[in-house]
């Protein structure tokens, strides 16, 4: 019998061996945080040795992405802009997996939502001289209902046939741009240039720079209201989750589907409903972009937003106001991608700062002890 | 075990001295004291929340104490991890499995260990784990996957893996809550067996009688402190046992008030259900229980009683048959009707059904009445109305928590069974379903949620008891169903306790003899004589 047994700890070339234990007790509720703010730090570690490798200067490198974006009102204004589609779609994105629903078209049903803000305008469904709040208000309903098709589509073939959602939301990213082309290119293009003629300023999302004649610091300041849209959708959202009626079955079935059942929930009903209103709110994003920013309809609007809107929900732990400064600082990145030469150094620091928030989250569950080997 | 006095001479393999363990807002263990001979079986007792596994786990190295110390064979270690506990020797089985679903028992066995390293020699191992299994009676398929297994073969698994890691000390928390009555008698032999060969081993249980059945010796802890330490057995009673860990006197026969009854509550008629494999787990069953009735279903476990029970309360379809409620047609209907309705159902799984782990003590407890006033207004959860709510049951059933956004994971096992009480209980529920209520409590706290059970049926409840405690089916029932293999041997309509040619009864009858044929074998055996 003990010839079978096998010891543990035999010796092996390495004094110290490294150890994972699977946490038992409770965490304090500063780790996930801290943790997080250690995986950016590190991923900036790694980036940052990844350039010296290259052969450039890391820290130069660094302080050229902080002040692209944050050194001046110009850039943060900048920085704010590029935050807000990702704000909007880092709370669709949490919303969804607070249920475990793993929405990744969101950026499909972004453009859904800019298709649907651009129909009220290029359609016309209002004359180019209606007042500025009709064209607001429609383009944001009408942003959000195609948003929220284009999501609740990938949520009844879920609740109906039980069709994977990552799936199906991946496929129908591709549908929705091919969907937009379609318009940009042969119905709404504008003198055969792959884009729709600009809109009409009334059906622009009002900006900082056009109050520059009462406070002249806000002149060329590009920041407009979509942003205060995105943080008063995030008060929204967080109300939701945690002071509805609704919001409590998201939870419920997020956390434990079978209890969610004896608890008499429809998850069916739900998983539409999320599904629904994530693609709503990503369809937002959307409306927000063409209303604020492109003022007309064309392709390429979006540097990947959906994806970068994954990664920002990940990052704030699907917590709604998280979400926000999460957005900031990926919008940061993307705006100094567009500064700096070559710009793959943002994209590349973005992705290893997904690296290694995956790896945190594995440290949030598991602890890692370094031992001195024993002699057996 | 228990022969002569062998422990006088007996070598010390656990010594705990001292040990202090606390968490935010309880002190879990207050500076106890634990011996463990070799070659014992030593009870650990006391009330949920106690401490005691708290105590099992600083000695396997998953938490650390703040204050004492422990020593292996005389030598005083300083564990930082479960590793560390099992090159000492020391083993524990959870009560919570940690077994990997789609592997094998073998592959399950090897897991984390340093060898195989690279190539894998499945069949050797499965050799191995045979021999091993056969030595100490642990009957297990070393090549089966473990979701194939049962619980009990699922806890042999378990065994084996601290067997296979070389465990002189096994520690067990609860091992039998899970058990069916002939897997415990099983378990007992593996455990004398494991002790005649050297082993020492550390048993939780809340049921007294086994503790009586198999220890030596036994330590008890009541709020984290020892009021007894490892006092022998013998001349014990349950009495004692139970006064020691309670504090005070507990009854265990409380006389049941006789009380009128009043209409069909619950009518289930010629039900046919298929189970999980699509197998037919309920075979055309009828009856009915009555305002003020408690009606209970004795048998085996996995013959048809969860499925009854999923089936009353809408969680799973019926194939044919009718269900009715309050005289309204409940056939195939949702769950979310009968909550409606007011049913209230104790789930038999609380961990995976009753309570969803990560949330709190909170969105725990309105699980069922979030929906209506005064927590739901409208659209939105009213938090405070919450909040006060879960301050309330906290305080009236007794919950041991720090605090009530505590997620519920965090609970100690008799702790989450009385927040699930409490939320099925609050509603004072017309037709309630109460499967394994008991399961994992204290003595105390059976004793306390039997009398609520009572007190429901006398406020006109009609209750569905669905349990494998027999002496509890026989303490609380009006009338006794006994089923097998999804069909009813018979009804028991004069039930009471200390009556064992009643039981001897329900034991045929549960074993499959249908009652009519049972009085053609006791006639027959009468003109024998
Ligand atoms: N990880 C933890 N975090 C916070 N409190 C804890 C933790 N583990 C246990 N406790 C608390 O410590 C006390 C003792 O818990 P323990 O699990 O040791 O009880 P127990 O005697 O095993 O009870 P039961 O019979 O119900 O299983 C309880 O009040 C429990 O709530
Ligand atoms: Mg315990």
């Amino acid at each position: 019998m003990t010839e079978l047994s096998v010891k543990p700890g035999k010796k092996s070339f390495f004094p110290y061996r490294i150890g994972l234990e699977p946490r038992m007790a409770q965490v304090s509720s500063w780790l996930p945080a801290s943790l997080s703010l250690g995986a950016v730090v590190v991923a900036l570690m790694i980036g940052a040795l990844i350039l010296a490798l290259g052969g450039g200067n890391p820290w130069a490198t660094y302080a050229h992405i902080a002040r692209a974006s944050f050194g001046s009102l110009g850039v943060l204004s900048d920085t704010l802009v590029k935050a807000t589609p990702l704000i909007f779609i880092g709370l669709a994105c949490s919303l969804a997996f607070r249920m475990r629903m793993w929405n990744i078209g969101a950026e499909g049903q972004f453009y859904m939502g800019a298709f649907g803000a651009s129909a009220i305008v290029l359609l016309p469904v209002l004359p180019a001289e209606a007042p500025r709040w009709q064209f607001l208000i429609l383009m944001a309903i009408s942003g959000m209902f195609f948003g929220a098709i284009w999501g609740s589509l990938p949520g009844l073939l879920k609740a109906k046939f039980n069709v994977n959602e990552v799936i199906s939301t991946l496929m129908l990213n591709y549908i929705a741009i091919a969907f937009c082309n379609f318009f940009i290119f042969n119905v709404w293009s504008e003198g055969g240039f792959q884009m729709s003629p600009k809109f009409p300023k009334n059906s622009w999302l009002p900006r900082l720079t056009d109050y520059a004649s009462t406070v002249p610091e806000f002149a060329g300041l590009t920041t407009h209201a979509g942003f205060i849209l995105a943080v008063l959708a995030a008060v929204v959202v967080w109300f939701i989750l945690h002071r509805s009626k609704w919001g409590y079955e998201i939870r419920l079935v997020g956390d434990n589907k079978r209890a969610a059942e004896y608890a008499g929930i429809r998850i069916s009903r739900n998983i539409v409903f999320v599904m629904m209103l994530s693609g709503a709110l990503a369809g937002l994003a959307g409306m927000s972009e063409i209303s604020g920013v492109v003022h007309r309809f064309q392709g390429a609007i979006s540097p990947g937003y959906g994806f970068t809107g994954i990664i920002v929900a990940w990052l704030a732990k699907l917590n709604p106001y998280a979400v926000i400064p999460v957005s900031i600082l990926f919008g940061a990145l993307i705006l100094a991608g567009r500064e700096i030469q070559p710009s793959g150094i943002p994209k590349m620091i973005q992705g290893i700062i997904l690296v290694c928030l995956i790896a945190s989250d594995f440290f949030l569950r598991y602890r890692v002890r370094i031992r001195k080997q024993v002699e057996a | 075990m228990v022969d002569g006095n062998p422990l006088e001479a007996a070598e010390t393999v656990v010594k705990m001295r001292g040990i202090v363990k606390q968490f935010p807002g309880v002190v879990a263990n207050d500076h106890v004291d634990f011996t463990l001979y070799r070659g014992e079986i030593h009870a650990l007792l006391g009330e949920n929340g106690a401490g005691k596994s708290t105590l099992m786990n600083v000695l396997a190295g998953i938490y650390r104490q703040e204050h004492g110390h422990v020593y292996i064979h005389d030598r005083e270690v300083h564990f930082s991890s479960p590793r560390d506990a099992i090159m000492a020797g020391i083993g524990m089985v959870h009560q919570h499995f940690m077994l990997v679903p789609s592997l094998t028992v073998t592959e399950n066995i090897l897991l984390g260990l340093d060898e195989p390293r690279f190539v894998m020699n499945l069949d050797r191992y499965d050799q191995a784990i045979a021999a091993l299994s056969e030595q100490y009676g642990l009957r297990v398929d070393p090549k089966a996957k473990v979701w194939q297994l049962s619980v009990g073969e699922q806890q042999r698994v378990e065994l084996l893996k601290m067997l296979y890691r070389g465990a002189e000390i096994l520690i067990l928390d609860e091992p039998t809550a899970v058990l069916a009555p002939v897997e415990i008698d099983e378990l007992f032999l593996t455990l004398r067996s494991m002790v005649a060969n050297g082993k020492s081993i550390i048993f939780i249980s809340h049921k007294l009688n086994e503790v009586l059945a198999i220890s030596d010796r036994l330590t008890v802890l009541r709020r984290g402190q020892v009021t007894a330490d490892g006092i022998p057995l013998q001349g014990i009673t349950r009495r004692d046992l139970a006064r020691l860990m309670v504090g005070r006197e507990v009854i265990f026969e409380f006389e049941k008030q006789a009380h009128a009854t009043g209409d069909d509550v619950l009518c289930v008629e010629n039900i046919w259900s298929k189970n999980d494999k699509g197998l037919d787990a309920l075979k055309g069953v009828s009856f009915s229980i009555k305002a003020g009735e408690i009606v209970g279903i004795a048998a085996v476990a996995g013959n048809g009683q969860s499925e009854l029970a999923e089936v009353v309360t809408g969680l799973r379809r019926s194939s044919k048959g009718t269900v009715r409620i309050l005289g309204e047609d409940f056939t195939n209907s949702p769950v979310r009707r009968g909550i409606q309705f007011g049913v209230g159902h104790i789930p038999e799984d609380r961990t995976h059904v009753g309570t969803a782990p990560n949330l709190d003590v909170t969105d725990n407890v309105i699980m069922k009445n979030y929906a209506r006033e005064p927590i739901g207004h409208g659209m939105v959860v009213d938090m405070g109305a919450a909040h006060s709510f879960a301050k309330d049951l906290r305080a009236l059933y007794d919950i041991v928590v720090p605090n009530i956004d505590t997620p519920v994971r965090l609970l100690s096992g008799g702790n989450l069974q009385r927040l699930i009480l409490a939320r099925e209980l609050s509603g004072n529920p017309p037709f309630l379903v109460a499967v394994q209520p008991t399961r994992g409590l204290d003595v105390g706290a059976i004793e306390g949620v039997q009398r609520l059970l009572l007190k429901q049926r006398e406020e006109g409840a009609a209750i569905l008891l669905i349990s494998e405690e027999l002496d509890e089916l026989l303490r609380l029932s009006d009338r006794l169903f006994v089923f097998y293999e999804g069909e009813i041997m018979g009804e028991i309509t004069n039930v009471h306790t200390n009556d064992d040619e009643l039981v001897e009864q329900i034991g045929l009858m549960m074993t499959g003899t249908r009652m009519d044929e049972l009085h053609l074998e006791t006639e027959g055996a009468s003109h024998h004589d």
